[in-house]
Protein backbone atom coordinates (compact mmCIF):
# COMPACT_ATOMS: atom_id res chain seq x y z
CA UNK A 1 0.00 0.00 0.00
CA UNK A 2 1.20 3.31 -0.75
CA UNK A 3 1.65 6.32 1.93
CA UNK A 4 0.25 9.70 1.38
CA UNK A 5 -1.58 11.87 3.36
CA UNK A 6 -4.76 11.03 1.88
CA UNK A 7 -3.80 7.20 3.84
CA UNK A 8 -2.95 8.72 6.56
CA UNK A 9 -5.78 10.98 7.40
CA UNK A 10 -8.31 7.81 6.61
CA UNK A 11 -6.18 5.79 9.50
CA UNK A 12 -6.29 7.98 11.60
CA UNK A 13 -10.13 8.84 11.14
CA UNK A 14 -10.70 5.13 11.75
CA UNK A 15 -8.61 4.91 14.84
CA UNK A 16 -5.19 3.70 12.90
CA UNK A 17 -6.38 0.45 13.73
CA UNK A 18 -6.12 -0.81 10.49
CA UNK A 19 -2.82 -0.69 9.23
CA UNK A 20 -0.86 -3.49 7.81
CA UNK A 21 2.46 -4.82 8.53
CA UNK A 22 4.96 -2.81 6.27
CA UNK A 23 6.67 -5.89 5.07
CA UNK A 24 6.17 -9.71 4.71
CA UNK A 25 7.76 -11.91 7.23
CA UNK A 26 8.76 -14.98 4.73
CA UNK A 27 9.47 -18.51 5.28
CA UNK A 28 12.22 -19.38 3.40
CA UNK A 29 12.03 -21.38 -0.18
CA UNK A 30 14.27 -23.71 -1.19
CA UNK A 31 16.01 -21.64 -3.59
CA UNK A 32 16.11 -18.33 -5.32
CA UNK A 33 18.34 -16.30 -7.72
CA UNK A 34 20.13 -14.83 -5.10
CA UNK A 35 21.12 -14.70 -1.28
CA UNK A 36 22.21 -12.11 0.73
CA UNK A 37 22.94 -12.96 3.96
CA UNK A 38 22.23 -10.12 6.83
CA UNK A 39 19.44 -7.71 7.14
CA UNK A 40 21.05 -4.34 7.85
CA UNK A 41 21.19 -1.66 5.52
CA UNK A 42 23.29 -2.55 3.66
CA UNK A 43 21.59 -6.27 2.78
CA UNK A 44 18.13 -4.77 2.39
CA UNK A 45 19.40 -1.90 -0.04
CA UNK A 46 21.28 -4.38 -1.89
CA UNK A 47 18.20 -6.45 -2.09
CA UNK A 48 15.96 -3.79 -3.30
CA UNK A 49 18.43 -2.06 -6.35
CA UNK A 50 18.52 -5.59 -7.14
CA UNK A 51 14.63 -5.69 -8.11
CA UNK A 52 14.53 -2.03 -8.64
CA UNK A 53 17.35 -1.50 -11.45
CA UNK A 54 17.79 -5.16 -12.18
CA UNK A 55 14.58 -7.17 -12.62
CA UNK A 56 16.31 -9.61 -9.91
CA UNK A 57 13.56 -10.05 -7.46
CA UNK A 58 13.82 -13.61 -6.82
CA UNK A 59 16.02 -12.87 -3.85
CA UNK A 60 15.55 -13.72 -0.12
CA UNK A 61 17.48 -11.10 2.80
CA UNK A 62 18.61 -13.89 5.69
CA UNK A 63 18.77 -12.09 9.01
CA UNK A 64 19.95 -14.48 12.23
CA UNK A 65 17.86 -12.17 14.26
CA UNK A 66 15.37 -9.52 13.37
CA UNK A 67 15.88 -6.74 10.74
CA UNK A 68 17.48 -3.41 12.21
CA UNK A 69 18.56 -5.18 15.01
CA UNK A 70 22.73 -4.87 13.76
CA UNK A 71 24.61 -1.65 12.88
CA UNK A 72 22.03 0.07 10.78
CA UNK A 73 19.78 0.43 14.45
CA UNK A 74 22.83 1.53 16.31
CA UNK A 75 24.46 4.00 14.33
CA UNK A 76 24.63 7.79 15.34
CA UNK A 77 22.72 8.83 12.04
CA UNK A 78 25.41 10.76 10.45
CA UNK A 79 25.23 10.70 6.63
CA UNK A 80 28.13 12.85 4.55
CA UNK A 81 30.38 12.39 1.33
CA UNK A 82 33.27 14.67 2.51
CA UNK A 83 35.79 12.10 2.20
CA UNK A 84 39.54 13.06 0.64
CA UNK A 85 40.63 9.59 -1.69
CA UNK A 86 39.46 9.23 -5.56
CA UNK A 87 38.90 5.61 -4.47
CA UNK A 88 36.46 6.32 -1.84
CA UNK A 89 34.40 9.59 -2.86
CA UNK A 90 32.59 8.41 -6.28
CA UNK A 91 30.83 6.01 -3.53
CA UNK A 92 29.75 8.01 -0.59
CA UNK A 93 28.77 11.09 -3.48
CA UNK A 94 26.40 8.23 -5.00
CA UNK A 95 24.94 7.78 -1.52
CA UNK A 96 24.48 11.40 -1.20
CA UNK A 97 22.54 11.42 -4.45
CA UNK A 98 20.84 8.52 -3.43
CA UNK A 99 19.87 9.59 0.19
CA UNK A 100 18.58 12.89 -1.19
CA UNK A 101 15.96 10.99 -3.33
CA UNK A 102 14.95 8.11 -1.02
CA UNK A 103 11.83 9.18 0.60
CA UNK A 104 10.48 9.76 -2.52
CA UNK A 105 11.90 6.51 -4.17
CA UNK A 106 10.81 4.03 -1.41
CA UNK A 107 8.02 6.24 -0.44
CA UNK A 108 9.16 6.02 3.32
CA UNK A 109 9.78 9.18 5.78
CA UNK A 110 12.96 8.31 6.71
CA UNK A 111 13.73 11.67 8.18
CA UNK A 112 16.35 12.53 5.83
CA UNK A 113 17.84 16.09 7.07
CA UNK A 114 20.74 17.82 5.11
CA UNK A 115 21.37 19.71 8.51
CA UNK A 116 25.13 20.36 7.77
CA UNK A 117 27.93 18.38 8.89
CA UNK A 118 30.95 20.59 10.29
CA UNK A 119 34.24 19.35 10.89
CA UNK A 120 36.29 21.88 13.61
CA UNK A 121 39.50 22.51 12.88
CA UNK A 122 42.13 23.51 16.10
CA UNK A 123 45.51 24.23 14.56
CA UNK A 124 47.24 25.45 11.43
CA UNK A 125 48.35 22.38 10.22
CA UNK A 126 44.57 20.59 10.69
CA UNK A 127 43.14 23.89 8.59
CA UNK A 128 45.27 22.85 5.86
CA UNK A 129 44.41 19.11 5.84
CA UNK A 130 41.05 20.46 5.64
CA UNK A 131 41.00 22.99 3.38
CA UNK A 132 42.60 19.99 1.00
CA UNK A 133 39.73 17.84 1.85
CA UNK A 134 37.59 20.72 1.14
CA UNK A 135 39.52 21.15 -2.31
CA UNK A 136 39.01 17.66 -3.22
CA UNK A 137 35.61 17.35 -2.92
CA UNK A 138 35.12 20.68 -4.77
CA UNK A 139 37.16 18.63 -7.26
CA UNK A 140 34.21 15.86 -7.88
CA UNK A 141 31.46 18.36 -7.59
CA UNK A 142 30.71 17.65 -3.88
CA UNK A 143 29.65 21.27 -1.82
CA UNK A 144 32.25 21.86 0.68
CA UNK A 145 33.06 25.35 2.88
CA UNK A 146 36.27 26.41 4.49
CA UNK A 147 34.63 28.91 7.59
CA UNK A 148 37.01 30.95 9.79
CA UNK A 149 36.00 31.20 13.44
CA UNK A 150 34.05 33.87 12.83
CA UNK A 151 32.11 31.83 10.38
CA UNK A 152 31.95 28.83 12.83
CA UNK A 153 30.85 31.45 15.37
CA UNK A 154 27.82 32.55 13.34
CA UNK A 155 26.17 29.01 13.33
CA UNK A 156 27.01 27.89 17.05
CA UNK A 157 27.40 30.36 19.20
CA UNK A 158 27.64 28.05 21.92
CA UNK A 159 31.21 26.23 21.69
CA UNK A 160 34.18 27.03 23.64
CA UNK A 161 35.79 29.13 20.62
CA UNK A 162 38.66 30.00 23.19
CA UNK A 163 39.76 26.80 25.19
CA UNK A 164 43.22 27.04 26.38
CA UNK A 165 44.70 23.93 24.49
CA UNK A 166 42.34 23.83 21.49
CA UNK A 167 41.57 26.75 20.60
CA UNK A 168 38.44 26.70 17.50
CA UNK A 169 39.98 28.24 14.15
CA UNK A 170 37.43 27.21 11.94
CA UNK A 171 35.30 24.49 10.26
CA UNK A 172 34.25 22.48 7.14
CA UNK A 173 31.55 22.43 6.49
CA UNK A 174 29.53 20.13 3.90
CA UNK A 175 25.82 21.56 3.97
CA UNK A 176 24.31 18.21 2.45
CA UNK A 177 25.67 16.33 5.20
CA UNK A 178 22.88 15.71 7.52
CA UNK A 179 21.28 13.05 9.80
CA UNK A 180 18.81 10.20 8.74
CA UNK A 181 16.71 8.12 10.90
CA UNK A 182 18.43 4.57 11.04
CA UNK A 183 15.41 2.19 12.08
CA UNK A 184 13.56 3.88 9.28
CA UNK A 185 15.80 3.11 6.53
CA UNK A 186 16.14 -0.26 7.87
CA UNK A 187 12.19 -0.50 7.15
CA UNK A 188 11.93 1.70 4.71
CA UNK A 189 13.82 -0.62 2.21
CA UNK A 190 12.69 -3.46 3.52
CA UNK A 191 9.09 -2.77 2.73
CA UNK A 192 10.14 -1.58 -0.49
CA UNK A 193 12.02 -4.48 -0.94
CA UNK A 194 9.08 -6.78 -0.22
CA UNK A 195 6.76 -4.93 -2.50
CA UNK A 196 8.95 -5.86 -5.04
CA UNK A 197 8.90 -9.63 -4.35
CA UNK A 198 12.25 -10.16 -2.10
CA UNK A 199 11.83 -12.38 0.87
CA UNK A 200 12.92 -11.42 3.95
CA UNK A 201 13.45 -14.05 6.24
CA UNK A 202 14.17 -12.95 10.19
CA UNK A 203 15.75 -15.72 12.63
CA UNK A 204 17.47 -17.59 10.03
CA UNK A 205 21.48 -17.21 10.57
CA UNK A 206 23.59 -18.87 8.20
CA UNK A 207 25.82 -21.93 9.51
CA UNK A 208 28.04 -22.62 6.76
CA UNK A 209 27.58 -22.92 2.90
CA UNK A 210 26.61 -25.37 -0.10
CA UNK A 211 30.18 -26.29 -2.09
CA UNK A 212 30.82 -27.94 -5.50
CA UNK A 213 33.82 -27.74 -6.15
CA UNK A 214 34.85 -23.83 -6.23
CA UNK A 215 31.48 -22.78 -6.67
CA UNK A 216 29.18 -21.43 -4.01
CA UNK A 217 25.64 -22.85 -4.44
CA UNK A 218 23.61 -22.00 -1.39
CA UNK A 219 23.58 -22.05 2.64
CA UNK A 220 22.92 -23.83 5.32
CA UNK A 221 20.70 -22.00 7.99
CA UNK A 222 18.82 -22.22 11.35
CA UNK A 223 15.76 -22.87 9.18
CA UNK A 224 17.11 -25.38 7.00
CA UNK A 225 18.96 -25.92 3.17
CA UNK A 226 18.73 -22.75 0.84
CA UNK A 227 20.36 -22.91 -2.82
CA UNK A 228 20.61 -19.99 -4.62
CA UNK A 229 22.80 -18.76 -7.80
CA UNK A 230 24.52 -16.13 -6.27
CA UNK A 231 25.20 -15.74 -2.23
CA UNK A 232 26.06 -12.38 -1.34
CA UNK A 233 27.78 -11.25 2.33
CA UNK A 234 26.74 -8.05 3.92
CA UNK A 235 26.91 -9.01 7.75
CA UNK A 236 29.24 -5.70 8.84
CA UNK A 237 30.90 -6.75 12.14
CA UNK A 238 30.35 -10.72 11.07
CA UNK A 239 31.92 -10.56 7.85
CA UNK A 240 35.39 -12.89 9.39
CA UNK A 241 33.07 -15.28 11.00
CA UNK A 242 30.62 -16.08 8.19
CA UNK A 243 33.53 -15.91 5.78
CA UNK A 244 35.73 -18.61 7.55
CA UNK A 245 32.83 -21.10 6.72
CA UNK A 246 33.61 -21.07 3.38
CA UNK A 247 37.23 -21.43 4.63
CA UNK A 248 38.11 -17.43 3.61
CA UNK A 249 40.35 -14.95 5.86
CA UNK A 250 39.53 -11.51 5.90
CA UNK A 251 41.62 -8.09 6.02
CA UNK A 252 39.08 -7.35 8.87
CA UNK A 253 39.04 -7.18 12.73
CA UNK A 254 36.00 -7.03 14.63
CA UNK A 255 35.81 -3.53 16.75
CA UNK A 256 33.37 -2.31 19.55
CA UNK A 257 31.87 0.91 18.44
CA UNK A 258 29.53 2.82 21.28
CA UNK A 259 26.97 5.52 21.14
CA UNK A 260 24.97 7.85 23.73
CA UNK A 261 22.03 9.66 23.88
CA UNK A 262 21.26 12.35 26.78
CA UNK A 263 17.98 13.14 28.13
CA UNK A 264 15.34 14.88 25.93
CA UNK A 265 16.32 18.58 25.74
CA UNK A 266 14.92 21.37 23.98
CA UNK A 267 16.65 22.40 20.76
CA UNK A 268 20.15 23.22 20.94
CA UNK A 269 22.26 21.82 17.98
CA UNK A 270 20.70 22.80 14.58
CA UNK A 271 23.28 20.60 12.35
CA UNK A 272 25.92 17.97 13.28
CA UNK A 273 29.37 18.80 14.85
CA UNK A 274 32.55 17.18 14.97
CA UNK A 275 35.23 18.21 17.63
CA UNK A 276 39.13 18.20 15.41
CA UNK A 277 41.03 17.77 18.53
CA UNK A 278 39.44 14.74 19.99
CA UNK A 279 37.46 12.22 18.30
CA UNK A 280 34.02 13.71 18.98
CA UNK A 281 30.72 13.72 16.92
CA UNK A 282 27.45 15.42 18.17
CA UNK A 283 23.94 15.99 16.74
CA UNK A 284 20.49 16.12 18.38
CA UNK A 285 17.51 14.04 17.49
CA UNK A 286 14.05 15.07 16.69
CA UNK A 287 12.77 13.89 19.79
CA UNK A 288 15.19 16.49 21.70
CA UNK A 289 18.01 13.98 22.72
CA UNK A 290 21.95 14.72 22.11
CA UNK A 291 23.27 12.18 19.79
CA UNK A 292 27.17 11.19 20.45
CA UNK A 293 29.93 9.24 20.05
CA UNK A 294 33.55 9.24 19.71
CA UNK A 295 36.83 6.20 19.26
CA UNK A 296 36.16 2.72 19.04
CA UNK A 297 37.27 1.07 22.29
CA UNK A 298 40.37 -0.05 20.38
CA UNK A 299 40.30 -4.19 21.13
CA UNK A 300 38.78 -6.91 18.93
CA UNK A 301 35.53 -7.52 20.32
CA UNK A 302 32.17 -9.34 19.39
CA UNK A 303 30.57 -8.23 22.75
CA UNK A 304 27.96 -5.28 21.51
CA UNK A 305 29.43 -3.18 24.55
CA UNK A 306 32.00 -1.67 25.56
CA UNK A 307 34.16 0.00 28.65
CA UNK A 308 34.44 3.01 30.60
CA UNK A 309 37.79 4.73 29.91
CA UNK A 310 35.88 4.88 26.13
CA UNK A 311 32.65 6.54 28.51
CA UNK A 312 34.94 8.96 30.21
CA UNK A 313 37.12 10.08 27.03
CA UNK A 314 33.86 11.00 24.77
CA UNK A 315 32.20 12.46 27.72
CA UNK A 316 35.58 14.95 28.00
CA UNK A 317 35.92 15.72 24.19
CA UNK A 318 31.72 16.87 24.43
CA UNK A 319 33.35 18.79 27.81
CA UNK A 320 36.02 20.38 25.41
CA UNK A 321 33.65 21.66 22.73
CA UNK A 322 30.87 22.23 24.55
CA UNK A 323 30.76 22.79 28.12
CA UNK A 324 26.99 23.44 28.55
CA UNK A 325 26.39 19.47 27.70
CA UNK A 326 27.55 19.45 31.58
CA UNK A 327 24.39 20.21 32.25
CA UNK A 328 22.57 17.59 30.79
CA UNK A 329 21.96 13.87 31.89
CA UNK A 330 23.58 11.22 29.77
CA UNK A 331 20.04 8.50 29.24
CA UNK A 332 21.63 5.65 27.82
CA UNK A 333 24.72 4.00 25.85
CA UNK A 334 25.11 1.12 23.73
CA UNK A 335 27.66 -0.63 20.96
CA UNK A 336 27.84 -2.66 17.87
CA UNK A 337 30.56 -4.64 16.44
CA UNK A 338 31.68 -2.98 13.63
CA UNK A 339 33.74 -4.56 10.97
CA UNK A 340 37.03 -2.62 10.98
CA UNK A 341 38.94 -2.75 7.56
CA UNK A 342 42.93 -2.70 7.87
CA UNK A 343 42.99 0.30 5.76
CA UNK A 344 40.02 1.74 6.88
CA UNK A 345 37.94 1.41 3.54
CA UNK A 346 35.17 -1.13 2.33
CA UNK A 347 35.46 -3.76 0.34
CA UNK A 348 32.69 -4.64 -2.11
CA UNK A 349 33.99 -7.42 -4.67
CA UNK A 350 33.61 -11.08 -6.06
CA UNK A 351 35.86 -13.44 -3.73
CA UNK A 352 38.33 -16.15 -4.86
CA UNK A 353 34.70 -18.60 -4.37
CA UNK A 354 32.27 -18.48 -7.56
CA UNK A 355 28.94 -17.34 -6.62
CA UNK A 356 30.39 -15.79 -3.59
CA UNK A 357 29.81 -11.77 -2.90
CA UNK A 358 31.59 -9.70 -0.44
CA UNK A 359 30.34 -6.76 0.76
CA UNK A 360 32.79 -5.84 4.18
CA UNK A 361 35.34 -3.25 6.17
CA UNK A 362 32.77 -0.96 6.62
CA UNK A 363 33.92 0.19 10.08
CA UNK A 364 32.32 3.16 11.92
CA UNK A 365 31.21 4.88 8.74
CA UNK A 366 28.93 2.45 6.81
CA UNK A 367 25.50 3.92 7.69
CA UNK A 368 26.25 7.19 5.23
CA UNK A 369 27.06 4.33 2.62
CA UNK A 370 23.65 2.05 3.28
CA UNK A 371 21.99 3.43 -0.03
CA UNK A 372 24.99 3.76 -2.85
CA UNK A 373 26.45 0.13 -1.09
CA UNK A 374 22.96 -1.48 -1.88
CA UNK A 375 23.66 0.23 -5.60
CA UNK A 376 26.63 -0.80 -6.71
CA UNK A 377 26.61 -4.50 -4.92
CA UNK A 378 23.46 -5.17 -6.95
CA UNK A 379 25.34 -3.82 -9.82
CA UNK A 380 28.23 -6.45 -9.00
CA UNK A 381 25.93 -9.18 -8.31
CA UNK A 382 23.71 -8.60 -11.69
CA UNK A 383 26.71 -7.49 -14.29
CA UNK A 384 29.51 -8.99 -12.83
CA UNK A 385 31.57 -6.45 -13.10
CA UNK A 386 32.31 -3.24 -9.92
CA UNK A 387 29.89 -0.39 -10.38
CA UNK A 388 32.04 2.32 -11.70
CA UNK A 389 31.62 4.13 -8.51
CA UNK A 390 32.71 1.38 -7.05
CA UNK A 391 36.20 0.15 -9.05
CA UNK A 392 39.04 0.49 -6.58
CA UNK A 393 37.63 -1.68 -3.28
CA UNK A 394 38.63 -4.45 -4.71
CA UNK A 395 39.36 -7.60 -1.89
CA UNK A 396 42.67 -7.86 -3.45
CA UNK A 397 43.88 -4.28 -3.12
CA UNK A 398 45.56 -5.16 -0.07
CA UNK A 399 48.02 -7.63 -1.32
CA UNK A 400 48.68 -5.37 -4.50
CA UNK A 401 49.87 -2.42 -2.04
CA UNK A 402 46.43 -0.18 -3.62
CA UNK A 403 45.61 0.62 0.17
CA UNK A 404 42.73 3.52 0.51
CA UNK A 405 44.04 4.86 3.74
CA UNK A 406 41.94 8.41 4.17
CA UNK A 407 44.16 8.39 8.02
CA UNK A 408 47.31 6.84 6.77
CA UNK A 409 47.77 4.76 9.85
CA UNK A 410 49.30 1.24 8.39
CA UNK A 411 47.57 -1.78 8.78
CA UNK A 412 46.09 -1.30 12.16
CA UNK A 413 42.11 -1.38 12.50
CA UNK A 414 41.62 0.30 15.93
CA UNK A 415 43.46 3.50 14.52
CA UNK A 416 41.38 4.14 11.31
CA UNK B 1 38.79 -4.45 31.49
CA UNK B 2 42.11 -5.57 34.04
CA UNK B 3 45.33 -6.69 32.83
CA UNK B 4 47.23 -8.91 34.78
CA UNK B 5 50.77 -7.53 34.48
CA UNK B 6 53.52 -10.04 35.44
CA UNK B 7 55.74 -7.18 36.48
CA UNK B 8 53.11 -4.22 37.72
CA UNK B 9 50.28 -6.56 38.73
CA UNK B 10 46.41 -6.34 37.95
CA UNK B 11 46.03 -2.57 35.71
CA UNK B 12 43.37 -0.85 34.08
CA UNK B 13 43.53 -1.50 30.36
CA UNK B 14 43.18 2.14 29.52
CA UNK B 15 47.38 1.94 30.47
CA UNK B 16 47.80 -0.37 27.86
CA UNK B 17 48.02 0.39 23.84
CA UNK B 18 46.38 -2.46 21.49
CA UNK B 19 48.43 -4.24 18.89
CA UNK B 20 46.12 -6.84 18.09
CA UNK B 21 46.64 -10.94 17.17
CA UNK B 22 49.19 -12.36 19.00
CA UNK B 23 49.76 -15.08 16.06
CA UNK B 24 50.84 -13.90 13.07
CA UNK B 25 54.36 -14.35 12.68
CA UNK B 26 56.78 -12.19 9.82
CA UNK B 27 57.65 -14.07 7.45
CA UNK B 28 60.93 -14.27 5.58
CA UNK B 29 61.57 -11.18 3.25
CA UNK B 30 60.97 -11.78 -0.31
CA UNK B 31 57.13 -13.92 -0.05
CA UNK B 32 55.11 -11.30 -0.96
CA UNK B 33 52.44 -12.98 -1.06
CA UNK B 34 53.11 -14.35 2.21
CA UNK B 35 53.81 -11.29 3.65
CA UNK B 36 50.48 -9.55 2.55
CA UNK B 37 49.23 -12.44 4.62
CA UNK B 38 50.76 -11.58 7.53
CA UNK B 39 50.15 -7.87 7.37
CA UNK B 40 46.59 -8.19 6.50
CA UNK B 41 44.82 -11.44 7.11
CA UNK B 42 43.39 -12.08 10.30
CA UNK B 43 41.14 -14.58 12.36
CA UNK B 44 39.55 -12.40 13.64
CA UNK B 45 37.79 -14.91 15.99
CA UNK B 46 34.70 -14.55 17.68
CA UNK B 47 36.25 -16.54 21.24
CA UNK B 48 39.26 -16.45 22.94
CA UNK B 49 42.11 -15.09 21.48
CA UNK B 50 45.86 -13.98 22.17
CA UNK B 51 47.17 -10.65 21.87
CA UNK B 52 49.58 -8.03 22.33
CA UNK B 53 49.17 -5.14 24.45
CA UNK B 54 52.13 -3.09 25.57
CA UNK B 55 52.04 -1.53 28.85
CA UNK B 56 52.93 2.19 28.10
CA UNK B 57 51.65 4.02 30.60
CA UNK B 58 53.46 1.27 33.46
CA UNK B 59 56.71 -1.10 32.62
CA UNK B 60 56.97 -0.41 29.28
CA UNK B 61 56.89 -4.63 28.40
CA UNK B 62 55.13 -6.00 25.70
CA UNK B 63 52.42 -9.12 26.50
CA UNK B 64 50.64 -11.54 25.32
CA UNK B 65 46.92 -11.17 27.34
CA UNK B 66 44.63 -14.00 26.52
CA UNK B 67 41.14 -12.63 26.41
CA UNK B 68 37.80 -13.47 24.98
CA UNK B 69 36.30 -11.32 22.72
CA UNK B 70 32.80 -12.13 23.49
CA UNK B 71 32.62 -10.82 26.76
CA UNK B 72 36.19 -9.50 27.17
CA UNK B 73 37.03 -11.51 30.28
CA UNK B 74 41.16 -11.21 30.43
CA UNK B 75 42.06 -15.00 31.15
CA UNK B 76 45.66 -14.71 31.47
CA UNK B 77 48.93 -12.48 30.22
CA UNK B 78 53.13 -13.40 29.91
CA UNK B 79 55.59 -11.45 28.67
CA UNK B 80 56.52 -11.41 24.95
CA UNK B 81 59.90 -10.90 24.88
CA UNK B 82 60.63 -14.43 24.52
CA UNK B 83 57.57 -16.32 23.39
CA UNK B 84 59.06 -17.61 20.41
CA UNK B 85 61.44 -20.05 22.63
CA UNK B 86 58.30 -20.82 24.98
CA UNK B 87 55.81 -21.56 21.88
C1 LIG C 1 27.71 2.99 17.71
C2 LIG C 1 27.85 3.13 16.23
C3 LIG C 1 27.75 4.40 15.64
C4 LIG C 1 27.88 4.54 14.26
N1 LIG C 1 27.69 5.79 13.71
C5 LIG C 1 27.72 5.96 12.37
C6 LIG C 1 27.44 7.22 11.79
O1 LIG C 1 27.14 8.21 12.49
N2 LIG C 1 27.49 7.34 10.44
C7 LIG C 1 27.82 6.29 9.65
O2 LIG C 1 27.88 6.46 8.45
N3 LIG C 1 28.05 5.05 10.17
C8 LIG C 1 28.00 4.85 11.51
N4 LIG C 1 28.23 3.60 12.05
C9 LIG C 1 28.57 2.48 11.16
C10 LIG C 1 27.36 1.84 10.51
O3 LIG C 1 26.32 1.68 11.46
C11 LIG C 1 27.74 0.48 9.90
O4 LIG C 1 28.91 0.60 9.11
C12 LIG C 1 26.64 -0.08 8.99
O5 LIG C 1 25.38 0.00 9.62
C13 LIG C 1 26.96 -1.53 8.64
O6 LIG C 1 26.09 -2.05 7.66
P1 LIG C 1 24.68 -2.77 7.97
O7 LIG C 1 23.67 -1.73 8.26
O8 LIG C 1 24.36 -3.65 6.84
O9 LIG C 1 25.06 -3.61 9.28
P2 LIG C 1 24.13 -4.39 10.31
O10 LIG C 1 22.89 -3.64 10.60
O11 LIG C 1 25.01 -4.77 11.45
O12 LIG C 1 23.73 -5.67 9.46
C14 LIG C 1 24.43 -6.90 9.43
C15 LIG C 1 23.43 -7.97 9.77
O13 LIG C 1 24.00 -9.26 9.51
C16 LIG C 1 23.43 -10.15 10.42
N5 LIG C 1 24.22 -11.37 10.49
C17 LIG C 1 25.45 -11.54 11.03
N6 LIG C 1 25.85 -12.83 10.93
C18 LIG C 1 24.84 -13.49 10.30
C19 LIG C 1 24.65 -14.85 9.91
N7 LIG C 1 25.58 -15.80 10.15
N8 LIG C 1 23.49 -15.18 9.27
C20 LIG C 1 22.53 -14.24 9.03
N9 LIG C 1 22.66 -12.95 9.38
C21 LIG C 1 23.80 -12.57 10.01
C22 LIG C 1 23.41 -9.37 11.73
O14 LIG C 1 22.49 -9.92 12.65
C23 LIG C 1 23.04 -7.97 11.26
O15 LIG C 1 21.66 -7.69 11.38
C24 LIG C 1 28.12 3.41 13.44
C25 LIG C 1 28.23 2.14 14.03
C26 LIG C 1 28.08 1.99 15.40
C27 LIG C 1 28.16 0.62 16.01
ZN1 LIG D 1 53.59 -3.62 33.52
Amino acid sequence: MRYSLLSLVSHALGGNRDWKPAWRDAAPQPRYDVIVIGGGGHGLATAYYLARDYGIANVAVLERGWIGGGNVGRNTTIVRSNYLLPGNIPLYELSMQLWEGLERDINYNAMVSQRGVLNLYHSDGQRDAYARRGNAMRLHGIDAELLDREGVRRLYPFLNFDQARFPIQGGLLQRRGGTVRHDAVAWGYARAASDRGVDIVQNCAVTGFLREGDRITGVETTRGTIRAKKVAMAVAGHSSEVAAMAGLRLPIESHVLQAFVSEGLKPIIPGVITFGAGHFYISQSDKGGLVFGGDIDGYNSYAQRGNLPVVEDVCEGGMALMPAIGRARLLRSWGGIMDMSMDGSPIIDRTPLDGLYLNAGWCYGGFKATPGSGAVFAHLLAREEPHPAATALTLDRFAQGRVIDEKGQGAQPNLH
Amino acid sequence: MRIPCPYCGPRDSSEFAYLGDAAPRRPADGDAAAMATYVYLRDNPAGPMEELWYHAYGCRAWLVVRRDTRDHAVTGARLAAGREASA
